[in-house]
């Protein structure tokens, strides 16, 4: 995987894993180095090393993460040592090292690249450097911790190993990752040249000047106050549940303090530890599961689609029609009038606009935004390979424009409906071709949920679905195929959690509470925040769809939405609803409680809320596998992970209970059974799950 | 004239230029009208014939000067052209030039025009500063403003460095590529190095030194005085007969740096200067005592990516026109090719001799065809000649004739690359044969 050209006295070694697009790290991969790195140091041939890419856009990706995943942590500490000592080798290495970069640069790619003595990055969008590690929930483990702070300095280090953001290349050379830039074409000539000039002393790394705040900022006393406030900081963002970025931290601070040696024994250590914590499993399991729902399971079923109609264009459609835009599709933004469809086109120019100059010029935002045509009504469908509905959730008006739409689009043309909570079979009922109609349910704001539940109707065909399917996957997005049932999957198991919420609010608990207890647990944010983002008519009318589903199992869907709505509360659109947003939205809207007749006076811990809400999630999401509503634990866990927020660490719904141990799940919801009544009642499937002695996940 | 020919064939006769001037020397008090009428009135006094007689006046340039944006027209009745010919200016980037030659010649294909005078001009030493948008927008709204203090609120706040003009960016608009960079990143693709790039430039400047001691150039050059001074020029003072690859391999990268490989020395400089040639028809050259030098067989215009190609188009350009006319690289006895910088031209022809480019981006069985530079620009070219933006279409085709001439040829082909990554290619053939 790492093959040696000599050229002009500079070993070119180039990095190219057979049959891969991206170059990865392996025990293999660092032997063979080793093995270069013992030939090449008695070469009299060769004056400097320079590590390349064959790639077209990847230098290298760090190490497998399927290694993380299977080693034990013995096994993960050898070769981190391992690693960690050749590293070493290469940055003492007698010969100028240099790493020429052209694309992603990641992780154990760019821990190599540290352990080089000059990088030249290519000047081109693919190439970046970033340790990634966190995101996993684990850290560098090949020195990156204590190269970085070394090479950029400890306030600017910080930050890129704590949050794994990408530094791309003109940022790179202004932090002083790189050296240079060049042009892609000519990195392997830049690194020749850069190597000969290196052995001959004509050039060495820039050296970068230390600003006086930071010379300040790294004396023993100050760095204290840096460490402090960045650990003050992963506490706020992190509450506590992420370990890694505490470790990181640890492991920069015990090598700036103690020596190198020192700090890469913390860091490799601290590697090992983590690398088998329950929440880098979780992660990890997020990770490998996100990258299940980038394939179409019915990609040979899939239509080609050239053009989308987006009909309505309000803050949904325009959301829709803008990532159909950035895919590539030409969009047919259709509303009753042009005036509408036009001010839905602004929208999308506005929210563009916002990522010029940051990775995207003008011209590029204005070729996305050119591919929105405006036109009003149905009938501007006609062309279309595809149309996705958004207009209000109105069953004769969504059967209405279906049959226009019907009428001007052939037999191939797929129709979308974009409804939170109207079934799809019944929508489907007015269409002549009931086999073309299937459900896009986008998560406002569209081009930020990552989240597409693609609603299977009981008549849809498998090419209807696929194709849909193929345009959520172009659109970006996280796409998992659900069963038309009230409130799909995501809005299904988020009743119980929202009613458990309505129930501890009623019983006395303080909004700010429970909210704040769910936050501590991992969530974005809490239930009344939710519901108050998501605007009460929304959360009302999806609680009507749901309520008659619950009332079977014997449990009432509190309504809090129609007594607030009557008050004039409509959440945050309105300005008003469980907090108040004339006052920033910091402060709860004490009107609620005397609407809902709570007292928001009655004790209960954090702990308590945790249990209730999130265990009435659990199961549900456990009832909606065993009702077929998702196919797949898989889907389960990315819809709850990216459609509400889930907390990641914590793998989604079933990698939770899995986790757990089913058996410790069902004693929990028994125990919630018998205090709070049959709604906690344990899922058949948990318990047959359990007593096969399995868990949901194979 | 009547719209009933089928198709008149286009004749070369005679073609003229200013000398070539590296931007900010003798031709800074100009403005590019200057320029244009005075090679419009040389090329119609060298060829003898009455300004009453020209059909249509065509010319190219790039960077317009706001108060004569149509240049043609205006440098044409100062030329003394009579107020009833029309005239017009075209703009496409290098090759301003060669699309008014392609389009007087479409003109007198088509039977519109029996003598048509097309050329370009560019006088980079003035190029006009342009405002940010906002503060243009600032400017528009303050003829408006009321008094002092309406004039003060109009342009409250605008930055002042936002209100100082600035140069006209050199970019492409939607790639953001420079032509520079661009050049750079096409010698490291086919593996051009610095020192041949060096060594081409080199080449380039020997020859047009050559060329200008055996009176080549001369042949092309219009002796040229201009006010306010007057003082006649009749060389140009772009190449330089001293250079060496030891000066050459001295100079840092100007584009890329540290390590890029494109360097002033192995670019065209930025060039003032005018070029025309005289085109028509058969029975005009008859009727004007002329003899034909040249007849346009045909041409190409072909556009590509101007992202990752910007300066490649010649590599598409050159294929297309020559299987059009059933021809063959090796049946060209003379071939021009204009010089943005000798990375891009060393680029250019290594596609063509590629084998892996014939196979996968021309669709041909192996490489296009053995390319030598024995044939090549022997009279120099813009890196030594200069390169007035709009002009060296206009120059590339008179010189290529002359060299028929001198080489005693039959073919010549005629090659440029363009901002927008476009390009063109023209096939003329020795009259008389």
């Amino acid at each position: 995987m790492i093959e040696l050209e000599m050229r002009d006295g500079v070993a070119l070694l180039w990095l190219d894993k057979p049959d891969k697009d991206v170059n990865t790290l392996d025990i293999d991969a660092l032997n063979r180095l080793e093995g270069y790195l013992d030939q090449l140091q008695t070469d009299t041939g060769c004056r400097a090393l320079a590590f390349v890419s064959a790639k077209a856009n990847n230098w290298l990706a760090g190490v497998d993460i399927e290694l993380f995943r299977t080693l034990s942590t013995e096994e993960l500490l050898k070769v981190g040592e391992e690693g960690q000592r050749l590293f070493t080798r290469l940055a003492a290495y007698p010969k100028p090292v240099i790493a020429a970069v052209h694309g992603a640069c990641a992780g154990g790619g760019f821990e190599l690249a540290l352990a080089c003595h000059y990088r030249i990055a290519s000047d081109h969008p693919d190439t970046s450097f970033s340790l990634p590690e966190v995101k996993l929930g684990l850290m560098p483990g090949l020195g990156g911790t204590q190269r970085l702070p070394r090479l950029i300095g400890l306030q600017k280090a910080l930050p890129l190993l704590l949050t794994g953001r990408s530094v791309y290349a003109r940022q790179a050379k202004r932090l002083g990752i790189a050296d240079a830039l060049h042009h892609r074409e000519g990195i392997a000539d830049a690194a020749v040249t850069a190597g000969q000039r290196l052995s001959a002393g004509q050039l060495s790394a820039a050296q970068r000047r230390k600003s006086l705040t930071e010379r300040v900022m790294e004396s023993p006393s100050a760095s204290q106050i840096v460490y402090r406030a960045a650990a003050r900081e992963v506490m706020k963002t992190t509450r506590g549940n992420y370990p890694a970025p505490g470790r990181i931290i640890e492991a920069v601070r015990t090598g700036l303090e103690r020596g190198m040696p020192a700090g890469l024994s913390t860091e490799t250590s601290s590697f090992a530890e983590l690398a088998r914590t329950p929440e880098a499993l979780a992660l990890m399991h997020i990770f490998f599961a996100r990258a299940k729902t980038r394939r179409n399971p019915l990609a040979a079923d899939a239509l080609p689609v050239d053009r989308v109609a987006v009909l309505g264009a309000g803050l949904m459609g325009a959301g829709i029609a803008q990532v159909s835009a950035a895919a590539g599709l030409a969009v047919t933004l259709t509303d009753q009038t042009v005036d509408q469809a036009a001010s839905g086109a602004r929208a999308v120019h506005t929210d563009v606009s916002r990522r010029v100059g940051k990775g995207m010029t003008a011209f590029d935002r204005d070729r996305v935004v050119g591919r929105i045509a405006l036109a009003h009504g149905p009938a501007a469908a006609a062309g279309a390979d595809l149309t996705i509905e958004a207009v209000p959730e109105v069953l004769a008006l969504k059967q209405d424009v279906l049959r226009q739409v019907e009428a001007v689009t052939g037999p191939a043309h797929v129709y979308a409906s974009n409804t939170s909570s109207i079934p799809i079979s019944l929508i489907a009922e007015a269409a002549a071709r009931p086999d073309r109609v299937v459900g896009m349910h986008y998560f406002s704001p569209v081009p930020r949920m990552p989240l597409l539940e693609i609603i299977r109707g009981e008549a849809s065909s498998d090419e209807a679905v696929a194709t849909a399917v193929r345009v959520g996957l172009a659109q970006g997005k996280a796409v998992i195929t659900v069963a038309d049932r009230p409130g799909f999957y995501v809005n299904r198991i988020l009743a119980p959690y929202m009613n458990e919420a309505i129930l501890m609010l009623k019983e006395g608990v303080r909004i700010d509470l429970i909210d704040g207890a769910m936050r501590d647990a991992g969530f974005p944010v809490g239930p009344f925040r939710l519901l108050d983002e998501v605007g009460l008519d929304v959360a009302g009318s999806v609680t009507k769809v749901l309520a008659p589903l619950f009332r079977e199992r014997g449990t009432e869907l509190e309504d809090t939405a129609t007594p607030l709505l009557e008050a004039g509360l409509k959440g945050k659109k309105g300005g008003k609803g469980f907090y108040d947003y004339a006052k920033g939205g910091r402060v709860v809207n004490a009107d609620v409680y005397r609407l809902l007749g709570a007292a928001g006076a009655a004790a209960a811990t954090r702990e308590q809320v945790r249990q209730r809400l999130l265990l009435a999630l659990v199961n549900e999401a456990a009832l909606a596998l065993q009702e077929g509503i998702i196919a797949d634990p898989v889907d389960g866990d990315i819809g709850a992970v990216f459609g509400m927020g889930f907390p990641p660490f914590l793998g989604g719904p079933f990698r939770y209970m899995d986790a757990q141990g089913l058996p410790v799940t069902i004693a929990e919801l028994e125990a919630l059974e018998e205090r709070y009544g049959s709604r906690f009642a344990p899922a058949e499937l948990l318990r047959e799950k359990a007593a096969a002695g399995r868990g949901f996940h194979a | 004239m009547t719209g009933t020919h089928s198709s008149n064939r286009v004749l070369l006769l005679e073609g003229a230029r200013t000398p070539f001037r590296r931007s900010g020397t003798d031709y800074l008090d100009l403005i590019s009208y200057d320029l244009a009428r005075s090679v419009i009135r040389g090329l119609l006094h060298r060829a003898g014939v009455p300004a009453g007689s020209i059909d249509n006046v065509i010319m190219g340039t790039v960077v317009q000067n706001a108060s004569t944006s149509n240049v043609a027209r205006d440098a044409a009745l100062a030329a003394g052209l009579p107020v009833s010919t029309p005239a017009h200016t075209v703009t496409l980037a290098c090759i301003s030039a060669n699309r008014a030659i392609a389009d007087a010649s479409l003109s007198i294909m088509a039977g519109r025009s029996e003598l048509a005078l097309a050329g370009g001009v560019e006088l980079l030493s003035d190029v006009p500063p342009v405002f940010a948008k906002e503060t243009r927008k600032r400017l528009f709204t303050a003829q408006k403003a009321k008094g002092p203090v309406g004039m003060l609120s109009n342009f409250r706040g605008v930055g002042l460095k936002q209100l100082l003009p600035k140069a006209p960016p050199i970019a492409e608009f939607t790639t953001g590529e420079t032509m520079g960079r661009s050049a750079d990143r096409l010698a490291a693709r086919f593996g051009v190095s610095r020192g041949e790039q060096d060594a081409y430039a080199l080449r380039s400047h020997e020859l047009a030194a050559a060329a200008d001691a055996a009176g080549h150039l001369a042949r092309e050059m219009l002796p040229t005085a201009l006010p306010p001074r007057f003082e006649l020029l009749e060389r140009d003072n772009t190449w330089r007969a001293d250079t060496s690859l030891e000066k050459l391999a001295q100079l840092k990268p100007a584009f890329v740096r540290p390590f890029g490989t494109v360097t002033a020395g192995n670019s065209s400089p930025l060039t003032d200067g005018a070029a025309a040639v005289l085109l028509g028809t058969e029975r005009a050259a008859g009727e004007a005592g002329l003899t034909p030098r040249a007849v346009i067989r045909d041409w190409v215009f072909t556009a590509g990516d101007p992202g990752d190609e910007l300066l490649l188009g010649p590599a598409r350009a050159v294929p297309e026109l020559l299987a059009r006319n059933g021809l063959s690289w090796s049946d060209l006895d003379v071939i021009e090719i204009h010089e943005a910088f000798a990375g891009q031209v060393l680029a250019v022809l290594a596609a063509l001799g590629s084998d892996s480019f014939g196979r996968d981006e021309l669709g041909l069985a192996g490489r296009f065809a053995e390319i030598s530079l024995d044939n090549v620009n022997l009279w120099g070219g813009s890196i030594s000649l200069g390169h007035p933006f709009g002009a060296t279409g206009a120059r590339l085709l008179n010189t290529a004739a002359n060299r028929l001439e001198a080489e005693d040829g039959q073919l010549a082909l005629i090659t440029a690359c363009a901002a927008g990554g476009q390009a063109h290619a023209m096939l003329i053939e020795r009259s008389g044969s």
